[in-house]
């Protein structure tokens, strides 16, 4: 047996941190988005994606729900929802 | 930054961190040939829970107070095996393993010149071990170790001086930013690895948890911590102040009332006008407001 | 080819050498001369190395750690106090399986300060998982340092190693040296190639949190390597004969004229010479005496310890260290060596010598042998002279 701890950053698998939401979630509207980034920005998660405007979306696996990217978006563009809304394939939503 | 991340989702920090987006906006800013040298603090922790990593980029942790050693060391390996000129070395850390407990390393790294960039991220107090005072607590905040009491108005000390001491040591770069303002965080990143040489910046990043307020202020938090004059940004190069973010500044009550940590200094109009003067002292030091036509 | 150098300097030589890329220090005595040696080394560009001025040890080590994880071989020297503040870093490079060598020049411990030899400070760190080496002489200190390279570097091992040699005896001590070639060297060592390394290529983290579903099996692991490296050591040590030419046996322990002694002093470091001068002295009037040294005492090499001596009747362990509050450090590890043992000492008896740089002379090592009789000792301080301290705050 020989155990450094030492992990290899392509093998790593990380915790689905998704499970921590329990009151609301982001919905993208995917109506007036300008692609400015700024909720790419600002999540503190890094699981906002997207590559032009109307693309962006969040990983629903990932996002805590914090709310960020909603109150940075200059063009209210997303909204928060009760986490029981049902958002679909489209928002990025595979359940 | 879609193709390989950096810093991957799934860390477990706090929703609404603002160290893990400051955190994310420095490796994405500085690219993947990067290795960072991390401190113990919440960072390190909630990034590298074994057998996960967070990090994208070739990462170590070592202790407390040393990673501005432990990048010394990676940044000497690297010129000798002649690789410094094509890999950037980051030594991040907390404000408690910055100011504190890490300021010696901190000063000998600065001294002897190694082309490292250090970070700290300032969220105001020991938050991993439970929102502990830090060196650079600010004055009035209640933290676990500096309670208001009958006889007490909480932490009784200004913010230690940690732009002025780093400057002293004569490095080519020194800058603050703030997780309220991403642009500003990548755009001085990004200038500090185009220079050769020791760097720091010092990035204030709310903590909801120990600051007492909802997840999703965190980026309102911070812009009022500058717009209030209370957290400057500004930017040296060769010790010459080159950019500041200029203000309409705002009373510091609109900053304080935000959060839980001030709540008894909001009440003592005495304690209140300490915190101003605080904020008028940076305004005038560094030429903060906005100048009317 | 002999030279006549003093110890600081035949270890530089030997680390030179040992072309370690990043070498970072803080200056105490006794440690002094080796660094600034080396430092002068790397300023005549003798030796191509990044020689990194440090504001503590605590740094020192840290720099090390940080080079050797971004793969290049290093160095450090330290002593005393210095080894002390480097203690948080010191567990952390064996807990994160990083092969640094170190030397400490061993020295006391303060309060009071002292300058001068004893082992209190490498006893101290004893439990770090680092491997220790003990050296008699500097012809030891310096074959020890290749030693230490190979076995630390080994990928079966990846553990630090600790070449302790007495502070100022060895340190400042002149000796004529059978110096190795580099090429001999070369032969010996080859260069550093890491089994893991911080590299934008191949990006990793290391020094990663482990909750109590992980934490212990590290441990266990360090554990495991240093038992098995008790059976690498004496390969290497063979391989170092063929290089060489100095047969160290196995490396773990020395035994000088044991094979019928009725009485044998069990010590470490350079009082062995000493011990040796007795012995021979007391051979010549007849006495059956002999010495067991130990070579390495991390890992402790238990059945060899136990092989060398189950027939001898009366052994004397003597150390430059104390544990205080319990029992001498090296007698501890000597009688769980015989515990519940069918052959055995009859008596293994304790002594405490030469702290603080107290010299232990010839006189005192025959006070050992005398007392050595059939009653154990289970510790007593040598050459004690209680009267030199008045007891002004007493009661």
């Amino acid at each position: 047996m020989f155990g450094p701890l030492i992990v290899k950053s392509k093998k790593v698998k990380c915790d689905k941190t998704g499970s921590w939401r329990i009151e609301s979630k982001p919905k993208y509207l995917q109506k007036n988005c300008i692609a400015c980034k700024m909720c790419v920005f600002i999540c503190p998660e890094g699981c906002v994606s997207g590559k032009e405007k109307n693309t962006y979306h969040t990983d629903y696996n990932y996002c805590k729900g914090c709310s960020l990217c909603a109150l940075i978006c200059p063009k209210q563009d997303i909204e928060m929802v009760k986490e029981e809304t049902k958002l679909g394939e489209l928002q990025g939503e595979k359940k | 930054m879609e193709n390989r991340p950096l810093f991957k989702s799934g860390h477990t920090a706090c929703a609404g961190c603002g160290q893990a987006i400051a955190a994310r906006l420095v490796i994405e800013a500085a690219g993947e040939n990067t290795i960072i040298a991390n401190n113990t603090g919440c960072l390190e922790v909630f990034t590298t829970g074994f057998p996960e990593s967070a990090w994208g980029v070739p990462w170590i942790h070592s202790l407390f107070e040393n990673a501005a050693a432990v990048a010394s060391g990676v940044e000497a390996a690297l010129k000798y095996l002649g690789k410094k000129d094509t890999v950037n070395v980051i030594a991040q850390a907390g404000d408690g393993g910055t100011a504190d407990i890490g300021l010696q390393a901190l000063s000998g790294m600065l001294e002897r010149g190694h082309d490292v960039l250090y970070v700290c991220y300032d969220n105001e107090a020991y938050e991993n071990t439970g929102i502990q005072r830090s060196g650079l607590t600010p004055y009035g905040a209640n933290t676990t170790t500096s309670p208001p009491g009958t006889v007490s108005i909480g932490n009784i000390h200004p913010k230690k001086p940690m732009i002025d001491i780093v400057l002293a040591h004569g490095i080519p770069y020194v800058a603050t930013s703030s997780a309220g303002f991403p642009r500003d965080i990548q755009r001085k990143v990004k200038k500090a690895i185009s220079i050769k040489g020791p760097k720091y910046i010092q990035i204030h990043v709310p903590c909801p948890l120990g600051w007492r307020h909802e997840s999703g202020k965190t980026l309102d938090v911070a812009k009022l911590a500058v717009e209030t004059g209370l957290y400057p940004l500004v930017e040296y190069e060769n010790g010459v102040l080159v950019s500041k973010r200029q203000i309409v500044p705002k009373p510091v009550e609109e900053y304080l009332k935000v959060q839980g940590r001030f709540k008894h200094i909001l009440k003592n109009p005495e304690e209140l006008k300490k915190v101003q003067e605080i904020a008028n002292n940076n305004i005038e030091k560094y030429g903060l407001k906005v100048q009317t036509q | 080819m002999k030279q006549f150098l003093e110890g600081s300097r035949v270890v530089a030589e030997i680390v030179k050498l040992c072309k370690p890329g990043v070498i970072s220090a803080y200056p105490i005595t006794p440690q002094t001369h080796i660094v600034e040696e080396l430092a002068k080394m790397v300023a005549d560009g003798e030796l191509v190395s990044q020689f990194i001025n440090v504001e503590s040890e605590h740094s020192a080590a840290s720099v090390v750690l940080g080079a050797v994880a971004t793969g290049v071989r290093v160095f450090t020297a330290t002593s005393s106090q210095g080894l002390l503040l480097m203690g948080e870093v010191i567990f952390n490079i064996s807990g994160m399986r990083m092969p640094v060598v170190l030397t400490c020049a061993n020295r006391a411990i303060s309060a009071p300060i002292n300058i001068w030899n004893d082992q209190q400070d490498s006893m101290a760190l004893r439990d770090s998982g680092w491997i220790q080496i003990y050296a008699e002489n500097n012809q030891e200190a310096a074959d020890f340092h290749l030693i230490a390279y190979r076995i630390a570097e080994d990928k079966s091992v990846m553990l630090p190693v600790m070449v302790c040699m007495d502070g100022f005896i060895l340190t400042h001590g002149m000796e004529a040296i059978d110096m190795p070639e580099q090429g001999q060297v070369d032969k010996f060592l080859p260069p550093y190639n890491p089994l893991y390394k911080l590299d934008p290529a191949e990006p990793i983290s290391m020094g990663l949190l482990a909750d109590p579903g992980y934490y212990m099996e590290t441990r266990y692991a360090i554990q495991e390597t240093l038992e098995q490296t008790l059976k690498l050591i004496p390969k290497v040590a063979g391989e170092f004969s063929s290089v060489f030419g100095r047969d160290y046996k196995d490396c773990l322990v020395e035994e000088y004229k044991t094979k019928d002694a009725e009485k044998v002093i069990v010590a470490m470091g350079s009082v062995c010479g000493t011990v040796k001068e007795v012995v021979d002295g007391l051979r010549e009037k007849g006495k059956k005496v002999g010495l067991l040294k130990i070579i390495t005492f991390r890992p402790f090499p238990y059945t060899r310890v136990f092989e060398a001596l189950k027939n001898i009747p009366k052994v004397a362990v003597l150390e430059k260290a104390v544990s205080l509050g319990a029992y001498a450090p090296l007698a501890v590890e000597l009688r769980a060596c015989f515990f519940n043992k069918k052959k055995s000492p009859k008596v293994i008896s304790s002594f405490v010598a030469g702290l603080g740089g107290r010299d232990i002379t010839e006189q005192s090592i025959k006070e050992i042998f005398k007392k050595l009789n059939t009653k154990e000792i289970a510790l007593e301080f040598i050459d004690l002279k209680p009267e030199l301290i008045k007891d002004e705050y007493g009661e």
